[in-house]
């Protein structure tokens, strides 16, 4: 089934075209990841699709239904969960809070109750640091419970904005894996990454970005045999 | 690993009553302790001084026996007055801590709770009812008013947010303090005018009725053939009794609560928030309604205390509020009512002895500077107040 499916999506910062007619579409189940270098949109284009920013052309749907104009918070009760650029950890909740605010369209305590053990088990560092406040943890934690936050809600497709910025290669092996985890366990994911190499080595499709415009997009494995992806991003 | 959740709840929401009425009990007593402590050296530096003379010429006791003898009054007015700064700095510190800009017409959301309730009392005694109200109806016209008070303020806040900071969120933070400025002027005129069309004065006096101005005497203090009576006035107890319930009660829904889960996660990150699927809006729309319903209560808990009220009535209790807000550090709830305590510990001991301390040179009228100062010193040397945040304010 198609989850998520953007057609030529324009975004505009003011007068500044940051997406020029995007289109891009996620299957049930897939890993699809988004490359490319700063500036080229990749940022924008989850911004465009979970309501923090309109876009002025084209449409954005889930699950076939049209979400381009939806606010945030309605477009996450659809079934769309994000973890952010730069994590949005609430630094002054703590580390159970936080996960619980990642539950909050949810109303059932027991389900939300579930998610947390679901989320310690899968983190178990979380659970150590449960009472502790959010803007305490280390940045390999805080991508934790950004990730773990982000499934509390049990969404249908999982956006996640760079999870491996700013973490040592150990933790970045860390978080691809529990990635491959969560999409075995059937959590379809969209995957920005400036770390081009791992995420093609996880994802089923890649869309390569360049200056807001899709270059090049194909099969993971073809992608990254690609001559000039090679050079640009792969640095090989 | 299961009931993680319940088995929290159950002892965090006793714990969220707890820990509040702690922390009030120790900022009453700690403030009480210090500000007694300075004056008591004071004194004592003071002796044989002209001031010390010319009591002892006066009053037949020296100046330091007269600190002592004023101390227990001078505390339990400043813990009053400490209470109602409380209740209205919660209201600047709350929309401070979602929006980071300070709601101007917060004083005037107060005057709007003071005249609301007070024009309820007066129609019930009107009425007749209010007089024949035994001792326990008196107490239950009381609790009417202040709900009156209350939705008046709280709906009136909320109106102010949706039509004139709403559409300037965007904007820079100049704008919307600037449209508050304005809002400030144009409810104060507009409750002038209201009062002025209906009744022909837009002065109004609280009617008397119930044993509120009844004061219960503690102890009395002997000084040689003298002796000093210390007492409370119900209605003393009454504003301190609301004030403190008021204050479990917020501390409750902000700490405890889902709603108030969701107002904290506004307050530190608008976006995020918005991704886990929490309406900003009717957030920002709710801390408004119990900001305001608090500075609501605040205005006829004033009213009680010191009877006349008119449409200026907010101006000087609100911006000594403010910086009870600034003093014990803006943003954070506790420190709201730290700094409302010090602060009416502080301008209690003002008005008691500025005058006798100076022999006269500054009477106790000069107590508003010392709020000011106050102020002023903050801002200058600690902005983020006491109690300024410990964790870093964005991850």
């Amino acid at each position: 089934m198609r989850l998520l499916e953007l057609e030529n999506v324009n975004s505009y910062y003011g007068k500044i075209h940051a997406l020029k007619g995007i289109s891009l579409t996620v299957e049930e189940g897939e890993i699809v990841c988004l490359i490319g270098g700063n500036g080229a949109g990749k940022t924008t284009t989850l911004r465009s699709i979970s309501g923090l920013l309109h876009p002025r052309e084209g449409t954005v749907r889930l699950m076939g239904k049209d979400i381009t104009k939806m606010a945030p918070n309605l477009v996450h009760k659809e079934g769309l969960g994000l973890v952010p650029e730069g994590r949005g950890i609430f630094p002054r909740l703590t580390v159970l809070e936080n996960l619980e605010m990642g539950a909050y369209i949810v109303k059932d305590r027991a389900v939300i109750e579930r998610g947390i053990e679901h989320a310690f088990a899968l983190f178990p560092r979380l659970k150590e640091r449960s009472s502790q406040k959010g803007g305490t943890l280390s940045g390999g934690e805080q991508q934790m419970l950004a990730t773990a936050r982000g499934l509390m809600s049990n969404p249908r497709i999982l956006l996640m904005d760079e999870p491996s910025m700013g973490l040592a290669p150990v933790l970045v092996d860390q978080i691809f894996d529990v990635i491959k985890e969560l999409n075995a366990g059937g959590t379809t994911i969209l995957l920005v990454e400036q770390n081009a190499l791992m995420a093609l080595g996880i994802a089923h499709r890649a869309y390569v970005l360049q200056t807001g415009k899709i270059v090049l997009s194909g099969l993971a494995k073809d992608v990254a045999r690609d001559e000039n992806v090679k050079k640009a991003y792969l640095g090989i | 690993m299961s009931g993680l959740l319940r088995r929290n709840s159950g002892s965090e929401a006793l714990r969220e009553i707890l820990l509040p009425l702690g922390r009030m009990g120790v900022f009453v007593v700690g403030a009480g302790a210090v500000f007694s402590a300075i004056m008591l050296v004071l004194a004592l530096l003071c002796r044989g001084s002209g001031a010390d003379k010319l009591l002892v010429d006066s009053q037949g006791i020296n100046i330091v026996t007269y600190t002592l003898v004023n101390l227990p009054q001078v505390l339990i007015d400043g813990v009053t007055l400490g209470f109602v700064y409380a209740a209205i700095a919660l209201g600047y510190t709350m929309v401070y801590g979602v929006l980071e800009f300070i709601n101007f017409a917060h004083s005037e959301i107060f005057a709007i709770g003071a005249f609301a309730g007070v024009e309820f009392l007066i129609g019930m005694d009107r009425l007749g009812v209010l007089k024949a109200a035994g001792p326990m109806g008196s107490y239950m016209y009381l609790v009417l008013a202040l709900v009156v008070s209350m939705v008046a303020s709280g709906g009136i806040a909320m109106l102010v947010e949706r039509t004139a900071y709403r559409p300037l969120r965007n904007s820079p933070k100049l704008v919307p303090l600037i449209s508050a400025i304005g809002v400030s002027f144009a409810l104060q005129d507009i409750i002038r005018l209201v009062e002025s069309l209906t009744t022909g004065q837009f002065y109004r006096v609280m009617p008397t009725f119930g044993d509120f101005d009844k004061r219960l005497p503690l102890f009395s203090i002997k000084t040689g053939q003298d002796s000093t009576l210390v007492d409370i006035q119900i209605k003393s107890i009454v504003v301190i009794g609301a004030a403190v319930l008021m204050l479990v009660g917020l501390n409750y829904i902000v700490n405890a609560t889902r709603i108030g889960k969701a107002i904290r996660s506004v307050a530190q990150d608008r976006n995020t928030a918005a991704l886990m699927g929490i309406g900003v809006n009717a957030i920002i729309s709710f801390t408004f309604l119990i900001g305001g319903a608090l500075g609501g209560a605040a205005g006829l808990l004033y009213a009680l205390k010191f009877t006349r009220i008119d449409p200026f009535v907010g101006f000087m209790p609100g911006i000594k509020a403010f910086t009870a807000a600034v003093l014990g550090g803006i943003g954070n709830l506790t420190g709201a009512l730290l700094g409302g305590i010090i602060l009416g510990m502080l301008e209690s001991f003002a008005g008691a002895y500025l005058g006798t301390f100076t022999m006269g040179a500054f009477g106790s009228e000069y107590k508003d500077i010392i709020a000011f100062l106050v102020l002023i010193i903050f801002i200058i040397f600690r902005p983020s107040g006491l109690l300024g945040e410990q964790v870093s304010q964005k991850a």
